[in-house]
């Protein structure tokens, strides 16, 4: 299964070989052209007829995780993280090292020995660690080397009322929606593309855009959800299960008030549900993109995702459904050029 | 079967305190194949019995590892479905934030202890852990589909599978204490091959996590003249000063103090030196927290001995032991076994 494929690969910003391959194998078959830039990123294209703007859809395929910067002298792997994580979510956590993703976990002080302030405190990163059960420095270096990426252990699971669980959500789900897009959409023109390490600083992005120069974007992302009990409405960025949401603003863009209008206006045309991202927060590849060269314009299209930048992201396949739903149906208005 | 067979079906079995019986279509049927007598008590406790030879005194040694584990309880479903939930034994709530949990309601659900994301964090949140009754766990079904799937009060415990590190380490969830259990079945194991004239009582006890309970009720029905916790010690790490740890791969860690018996304790290190197995001391000048704290004051008194076996990140889902360490601890006990007889158990317990 894609999603499945997709999310369980290994792909910390800076290192997306392997989600890459896995993604350039499933579309070569279905684009035009195709190639990969000197950052990394893919850029695909598939032909249609002449439409006078040209549209970039683009997923991030880096996800966020961990490097390795010591081997101590018991074999106790020191790191640091890549991309944002909250270090309060890392402890007691199998994790991946390297290509050869040697098993390891990160530990804790057993409770008993720990004073009572202690644990009202989160731990930091450098009270961290990696074991991977080696004895000393020397059998660490045999299997681990400094610089070496690390990603979370966790499966993708399918639970509850469709519901799915995995890391790397953020945005395996961008790029799932992507690939199926190239695969099934024929004879409309767009450029599909993915981009590298947009979780520390959306750095494939703008070199992307230079190269494509698109009139209009539209960027598939996988997107906070914060839907607890007691939580004012106001507060809750997006919920699960209400659809995909529609980004209005966040730290890098403000969106383009009639492209975002023109897509509500299809969704509701076409009874698609969709909600919109109530947070300024955060912020995606849209940074670079509506800013390069003469500028552009720009959407968010995003699944919402419970959990987002943990081992334990969730989403429902229904939001995944309605939002791949809509994308269709954005583009079909896109052929017959009224978008 | 092998240790590390069974271990790891101890481990992916989930068994908290209060809730071990899932463990009993485990431990039942590896220790039947050497014992005369298998039973589960009114508590839960399973005791196997290995008859000595020769025992004209009828002497018995009971050896006691806990099966149950720490975990969490359902507490309160919220209206969009989420649970709260509380803990049973002691757990550091930092360990359990995202992680993947099973809650065993009418079937086994699936679930995950949400976080919020980064991204809506105030800068002084970040420092501060987030206590239980914060957190919830989100199964993916609203209230109404919970009705008839989840009721207040059913165990949760941590979602993680048994796996191999590099050599002989392994890393689970609540090898405190299955590694004492599998330490016990090694041993009976080892006994099966060797004469020993005492009664060998094995019981995997209950409720040790919430206070050493299923131990008190063992150890008075069974009533030994020795009794031995097999249980973990806390396993050196960098944070932990020296004092306070055993070296992982080094042999079990001998308990010396109040809750040990001297003599014993000194035949038991005498057995060791004799044997060539590789031991370490733990200092616990008072009560430990293991059941051996709890066969001590059974009845009159019963003389005590604790065994433990290093284990790293203890209440954690992702503690380590070193399989080796468990090998000795089996090797260690079951020697020591054969050394006490109807001849010389009377002196060995005389101060």
């Amino acid at each position: 299964m894609l999603l499945k494929k997709l999310t369980e690969a290994s792909g910390v910003s800076g290192n997306e070989k392997e989600v890459r391959n896995i993604i350039l194998d499933e579309i070569q078959d279905f684009v035009d052209d195709i190639k990969v830039d000197r950052l990394g990123n893919i850029i695909a294209y598939k032909k249609g007829k002449d439409n006078p703007k040209k549209l970039m859809i683009t997923a991030h395929m880096d996800e966020v995780g961990l490097m390795i910067t010591d081997i101590d002298d018991m074999g106790l792997l020191k790191f640091t993280t890549v991309g944002g994580i909250d270090k309060r979510i890392l402890v007691s956590k199998p994790v991946l090292i390297g290509d050869n993703k040697v098993l390891g976990v990160i530990g804790a002080k057993p409770i008993h020995l720990q004073k009572r302030e202690e644990w009202q405190n989160a731990l930091e990163i450098e009270q961290l660690y990696i074991d991977i059960g080696v004895n000393n420095k020397t059998e660490g270096e045999k299997l681990v080397s400094i610089g070496d990426y690390v990603i979370f252990n966790s499966q993708y699971v399918e639970f509850g009322d469709k519901l799915v669980k995995a890391k790397a959500l953020d945005n395996r789900v961008g790029c799932s929606l992507l690939i199926e897009l190239i695969k099934e959409i024929e004879d409309i023109g767009f450029y599909g593309v993915f981009t590298v390490m947009e979780e520390v600083g959306l750095v494939g992005a703008g070199p992307v855009a230079y190269t494509v120069e698109p009139d209009l974007s539209i960027i598939l992302e996988g997107t906070l959800c914060y839907d607890i009990p007691k939580l004012d409405s106001h507060l809750i960025p997006t919920h699960l299960n209400k659809g995909p949401a529609i980004s209005l603003m966040d730290r890098t863009t403000l969106f383009d008030m009639e492209f975002r209008k023109r897509i509500t206006k299809i969704a509701e045309e076409n009874h698609i549900p969709y909600q919109y991202r109530k947070s300024s927060m955060g912020g995606n590849d849209s940074g670079k993109i509506h800013t390069t060269k003469e500028g552009s314009v720009t959407a968010t299209i995003s699944v919402p995702c419970r959990n987002i930048h943990s081992p334990t992201s969730v989403m429902s396949k229904q939001d995944y459904e309605n939002t791949y739903k809509l994308l269709k149906t954005i583009l079909l208005e896109y052929e017959k050029g009224e978008l | 079967m092998d240790i590390k067979e069974l271990l790891e079906a101890l481990c992916n079995t989930n068994s908290i305190s209060g809730d071990e019986y899932r463990l009993e279509e485990i431990i039942m049927p590896v220790f039947k194949e050497f014992t005369d007598d298998i039973v589960v008590d009114k508590l839960g406790n399973i005791i196997a019995l290995k008859k000595g030879y020769n025992n004209k005194g009828n002497i018995k040694v009971m050896l006691a590892a806990h099966m149950d584990e720490i975990g969490l309880m359902v507490k309160h479903i919220e209206e969009n479905g989420f649970i709260r939930f509380t803990s049973i034994g002691g757990i550091d709530p930092r360990t359990i934030l995202g992680q993947e949990v099973i809650v065993h309601g009418k079937e086994n659900l699936f679930g995950v202890i949400g976080s919020k994301p980064p991204h809506l964090q105030e800068k002084d949140e970040i420092d501060r852990a987030i206590k239980i009754e914060d957190m919830t766990i989100d199964v993916g079904f609203t209230k109404e589909q919970l009705m008839n799937l989840i009721t207040i009060g059913d165990t949760i415990s941590i979602r993680r599978d048994f796996k191999t590190l590099q050599g002989n380490r392994i890393t689970a969830r609540a090898l405190d204490d299955k590694a004492g259990v599998a330490a016990m079945y090694e041993c009976i194991k080892e006994l099966s091959r060797l004469q020993h004239e005492p009664d060998v009582y094995f019981v995997s006890t209950v409720q040790e996590e919430v206070g050493v309970r299923g131990a008190f009720t063992s150890a008075y029905g069974i009533n030994p003249h020795i009794g031995i916790a097999i249980d973990v010690g806390f396993g050196a790490t960098p944070e932990l000063s020296k004092t306070d740890t055993l070296e992982m791969g080094k042999g079990p860690g001998i308990t010396i103090g109040g809750n040990i018996h001297p003599g014993l304790r000194k035949k038991l290190v005498d057995v060791a030196k004799d044997y060539n197995i590789p031991f370490q001391y733990e200092i616990a000048p008072g009560p430990t927290g293991t059941d051996g704290r709890a066969i001590q004051i059974t009845r009159e008194g019963i003389p005590t001995l604790c065994l433990s076996i290093p284990l790293r990140y203890m209440h954690t889902s992702v503690e380590v032991v070193d399989i080796l360490d468990i090998k000795n601890t089996a090797k260690l006990l079951a020697f020591f076994i054969t050394t006490i007889t109807n001849t010389n158990l009377e002196g060995l317990l005389c101060y």
